[in-house]
């Protein structure tokens, strides 16, 4: 598929509010609500973004933070106990409220899914070849026997599984971590779908086919020029391949920022700490990696103001950051962030490790 | 497969020889042979009867001699017909080989709708009646079942509704001078086949629900949603066949139950199988039948165990048999 | 830490744990799922009910289950005999309730004798594992291929029909199932650290056995007990109705309902009655059961 959008330097921008070209995904006001024994919990509240073409955007967020929630919510996929309001516009098209029936010619087919475990991901029982076939012939009744079958061989191909005729014959038990996780990416590419959300796509595998599935992610976005929404806990994954970088936390943005910006001028403190850390390679090995204190909030008690003024050192507690909740403003190049202070501060990488006395560093959170 | 087959039934072999030698001690223990000569006047009768019984000799002597015995085909004469054994066994196995094929059948089929069906409609009206009924149908006594059956379908159904002919018929498996898989065969089936399965049909629904529940929240279900597979496809294709895989352990597991079952069905319903053949002998201290009974079950058993485990390796391509 | 949504399809999981709850003891936790399950304490409450009344049968039951009246004969549920009269115009009510006595005494003796012999043997073949535990399998292996029914038959013809026998018998096969569910605990027990700490402080075996290991497989010995007793009271009316349980002047209601097989046609109360007394004792038992299985594993809910 040729992508309809011509030269992808002017589609992709930095600001949401300059956009020459109309936004392939927008999000507005995304709210989901779930109800549970506890009482209803909002995961996502009040969420807004847009997917510009061609151009990869990341979600980074710990667990809770309602980065998955806010992919489930695009496809429909969500559980029956989910209230979802606000919007989700594809091509201009509303999404949210649509019956499973009207979903279904999208899903697959123009948004397509990248699962995080691709082993439970994968039905065990079907062929990966069967499996990937089905998400073709799901959406065309053209491309049948032979001709189907040189298409998952292709596509197998395309994502690098090695003797993909034979592979594609072969259970998904047979297949190693890596090759899962490809043949998934094979199957949300099969239609060539406009976006293509992946969520936590490498987090099940060794760092070396890691860079390999991020490298083939890279190399299929180009080829088929969709747009990619990269859902991630680990900001190193971001780093490589989005342009655009959203920090979620508890069901909320806190920051969005081009991948320069988000890594050299974070703006808001959870961002600076996640970056804190992450290892760095001109760090000295005497460096501990900085921590953020605590563990993120629960859904059901909040804390008031900024929901993450408890684990912030910089927090004017208290203060505005404890009773007044920070709105996303602009901040210089198209820069946004949600923190009453983020002026104040000054990001200085090394700083972060004087914070690490407490427990729990990101990644045991999630 | 075949290697793996053979392996299996070479490996079942000494554990139907202990069961069964266990079990033949157990009934010599039970009854005695003799016991029908006692009133005899001619006192030696019992010891020569003895002797040429070889009850004398301790009872691995007895069971082995007994052994040789079974496998050259010779099962002994049931003191109360004076009949060979192998013919009275190979008549109720018949009986019994239909009533078990029904059995599964109907139960396999049951079950995994209803289980099917009430995961799909978790939490609705038509799933809590089902579980209702499976729970009733667990926990009644499959014989106060079969009476019961009988009691409505045979008699009180004809009475409301003012029928000339029973609906069903109750005794047997056939009308006298009958045969073939007919009308009249069906009208005799549906009773016991119902009081064979209705427990089992409750409990393995059950067991569906559970499972097919769990696979519908399993991560390759959302992804052939994710897909955009149309509902229907993503229960049938990517669900049932996924459930079906934990249901084929516990259907190995329940076909012992499924033997004891036949104990009381076949007695509700005079149906002379293995059963009512099993009843009848102990009743009348029938030796020779008892002990070859209990063998040609245990080999029914484990080779409905081995079918299971074939089954099961078909349905999951995780699973090699080897 | 990777499981950020892998283990659901329902995308839920990405939600943050509850609010830490006011801490709360075991049983308090224990009691308080226990209640939330509305049929589970239904049911404890009719077996609670049905126990004090028929065990308690001689203080209120106004007839005798013995006393004969031929000349009344069969007569169907009336307003001075609730469930009528047996073919010997004996109260059928009386009979029922008293039936009730064996019924349930035999439920209960046997769930609680295979309860302790099969946790106990379960606990002792998982913990030294080995040989005991090989026998164990093997002998229970051999009942799984011979239907149950045939030997507990079987054995009632060689030792008689008296309750103390059935109860005897049905415990010597009841008890491999629970020593089975006990084994599978203590094999994945007896792994944990505070095990490998009770033993690092030199406790006896049977010390650990007791006080470490058994206390922690509480959950399931507790269920597998309830269900016991529903799997007993049906075993029990199964052999007595096949003519090889309780023997005569004994009655239970498997007995009743052997003597009432013939009532499919006329008289169907002899038939009603002693089988729905069994089918609301074991539906409730089975309640119970599945509401302690909740409570003790919240996760096992469905």
């Amino acid at each position: 598929m040729t992508s309809p959008y011509a030269d992808p330097a002017e589609t992709d921008d930095l600001g949401l509010a300059v956009d020459p070209d109309a936004p392939v995904l927008e999000v507005e006001d995304l709210r989901v609500e779930f109800a549970t024994d506890d009482g209803p919990v909002t995961a996502v509240d009040g969420l807004s973004f847009r997917l510009h073409p061609n151009e990869t955007l990341g979600i980074v967020g710990e667990s809770g933070s309602g980065k998955s929630v806010t992919s489930m919510a695009i496809l429909g996929l969500l559980p029956s106990t989910a209230r979802v309001s606000g919007s989700i516009r594809y091509r201009g098209q509303e999404l949210v409220g649509l019956k499973e029936r009207q979903l279904r010619p999208l899903r697959g087919n123009k948004i397509a899914m990248v699962f995080q475990d691709a082993l439970a991901s994968l039905n065990p029982v079907h062929r990966v070849g069967a499996q990937i076939a089905e998400a073709i012939s799901v959406h065309r009744s053209d491309l049948t026997g032979a001709d189907l079958d040189a298409r998952v061989v292709e596509l197998l191909d395309v994502v690098g599984i090695p003797d993909p005729a034979a592979r594609a014959r072969q259970y998904p038990h047979e297949y190693s971590g890596g090759m899962r996780q490809r043949a998934m990416i094979a199957m949300a590419i099969a239609n060539e779908p406009d976006v293509l959300i992946a969520d936590e796509p490498t987090t099940a595998l060794d760092v070396t086919i890691q860079a390999q599935v991020l490298e083939v992610m890279e190399r299929i976005r180009d080829r088929t020029e969709s747009s990619v929404m990269i859902i991630t806990h680990d900001l190193g994954v971001v780093a490589g391949v989005a342009d655009r970088v959203m920090v979620m936390y508890a069901g909320r943005t806190c920051e969005v920022a081009d991948v320069e910006s988000t890594f050299y001028e974070p703006a808001h403190p959870y961002t600076q700490g996640l970056l804190g850390s992450l290892p760095r390679l001109d760090s000295r090995s005497s460096d501990r990696l900085a921590r953020i204190v605590g563990n993120p909030p629960s859904l059901l008690a909040l804390p008031p103001g900024c929901a993450f003024h408890p684990r912030c050192p910089h927090a004017e507690v208290p203060g505005r950051c404890s009773d007044e909740r920070p709105e996303l403003r602009d901040l210089p190049g198209g820069h946004r962030v949600a923190c009453h202070r983020s002026e104040e501060i000054e990001w200085r990488p090394q700083e972060a490790e004087a914070e690490g006395a407490a427990v729990h560093d990101v990644e045991e959170v999630e | 497969m075949f290697f793996y087959v053979l392996r299996r039934l070479l490996i079942s072999i000494p554990v139907v020889l202990i069961a069964s030698f266990l079990l033949f001690w157990f009934v010599r223990e039970t009854f005695d042979p003799t016991a029908r000569l006692r009133t005899s006047r001619d006192p030696t009768v019992i010891q020569r009867e003895t002797e040429r019984l070889g009850l004398d000799k301790p009872i691995p002597v007895q069971y082995g001699k007994w052994l040789k015995e079974f496998v050259k085909g010779d099962w002994g004469t049931s003191n109360r017909t004076r009949e060979p054994v192998t013919d009275m066994v190979r008549r109720a196995l018949w009986n019994t080989v239909q009533l078990i094929f029904w059995g599964i059948v109907v139960s396999a089929f049951l079950a995994v709708a209803v289980g099917v069906f009430s995961a799909v409609r978790q939490y609705t009206i038509p799933d809590y009646v089902l579980t209702g009924l499976s729970y009733i149908a667990i926990a009644m006594p499959p014989f106060w079942f079969g009476l019961l059956a009988i009691n409505l379908a045979a008699f009180k159904i004809p009475e409301w509704f003012d029928l000339d002919e029973r609906p069903v018929d109750f005794v047997g498996l056939h009308s006298a001078r009958k045969s073939g898989f007919n009308k009249d065969y069906l009208r005799h089936l549906v009773l016991p086949v119902m009081t064979l399965s209705v427990q089992i049909i409750g409990s393995w629904s059950r067991f569906q629900r559970a499972a097919m529940l769990d696979v519908l929240s399993a991560d390759y279900i959302r992804t052939a949603r994710a897909k955009g597979v149309p509902r229907g496809k993503v229960i049938f294709k990517h669900g049932v066949r996924n459930a079906l895989i934990p249901l084929i352990t516990v259907m190995a597991v329940d076909i012992g139950l499924l033997f004891g079952g036949l104990l009381v069905t076949e007695q509700i319903f005079s149906i002379a199988g293995m059963g009512k053949m099993f009843v009848d002998a102990l009743l009348q201290g029938d030796i020779a039948v008892l002990e070859a009974w209990m063998i040609v079950v245990a080999i029914f058993v484990i080779v409905f165990n081995l079918l299971a485990d074939l089954i099961y390796s078909v349905l999951d391509p995780r699973i090699r048999l080897s | 830490m990777t499981a950020v949504a892998a283990g659901s399809g329902t995308g839920a999981a990405d939600l943050p744990a509850p609010p830490e709850a006011p801490p709360r003891s075991q049983w308090q936790l224990f009691r308080r799922r226990f209640l939330h399950h509305k049929l589970a304490v239904f049911g404890l409450i009719v077996i609670v009910i049905l126990y004090v009344l028929v065990f308690g049968a001689s203080f209120w039951v106004p007839n005798d289950p013995l006393e004969q009246d031929v000349l009344l004969g069969t007569q169907p549920p009336s307003g001075e005999h609730w469930f009528g009269t047996d073919q010997l115009g004996r109260d059928y009510f009386a009979r029922v309730i008293y039936a009730g006595q064996i019924s349930l005494k035999i439920g209960l003796a046997v769930a609680i004798i295979s309860t302790v012999v099969g946790a106990l043997a379960g606990a002792i073949a998982g913990f030294f594992g080995g040989l005991v535990d090989q026998i164990l399998m093997r002998v229970t292996d051999l009942f799984l291929i011979v239907p149950a029914i045939a030997i507990l038959a079987i054995a009632l013809k060689k030792f008689g029909g008296t309750d103390i026998v059935i109860i005897l018998v049905l415990a010597g096969l009841g008890w491999m199932s629970i020593a089975r569910v006990v084994r599978g605990q203590v094999l994945s027990v007896k792994e944990k650290e505070f095990v490998e700490a009770a033993r690092a402080i030199g406790a006896s075996n049977g010390r650990i056995i007791f006080r470490h290991i058994l206390p922690n497989c509480i959950g399931p010995i507790v269920v597998n007990a309830t269900l016991a007793i529903a799997i007993a009271i049906v075993t029990e009316s199964t052999l007595s109705f096949l003519g090889f349980g309780v023997q005569k002047p004994d009655t239970s209601w498997g007995n009743m309902l052997y003597d009432a097989k013939g009532n499919v046609r006329f008289d169907e109360h002899l038939l009603y009655f002693p089988g729905l007394f069994i089918l609301i004792t074991v539906l409730c038992v089975n309640f119970v059961g599945d509401g302690l299985r909740d409570a003790f594993d919240p996760q096992s809910r469905r």
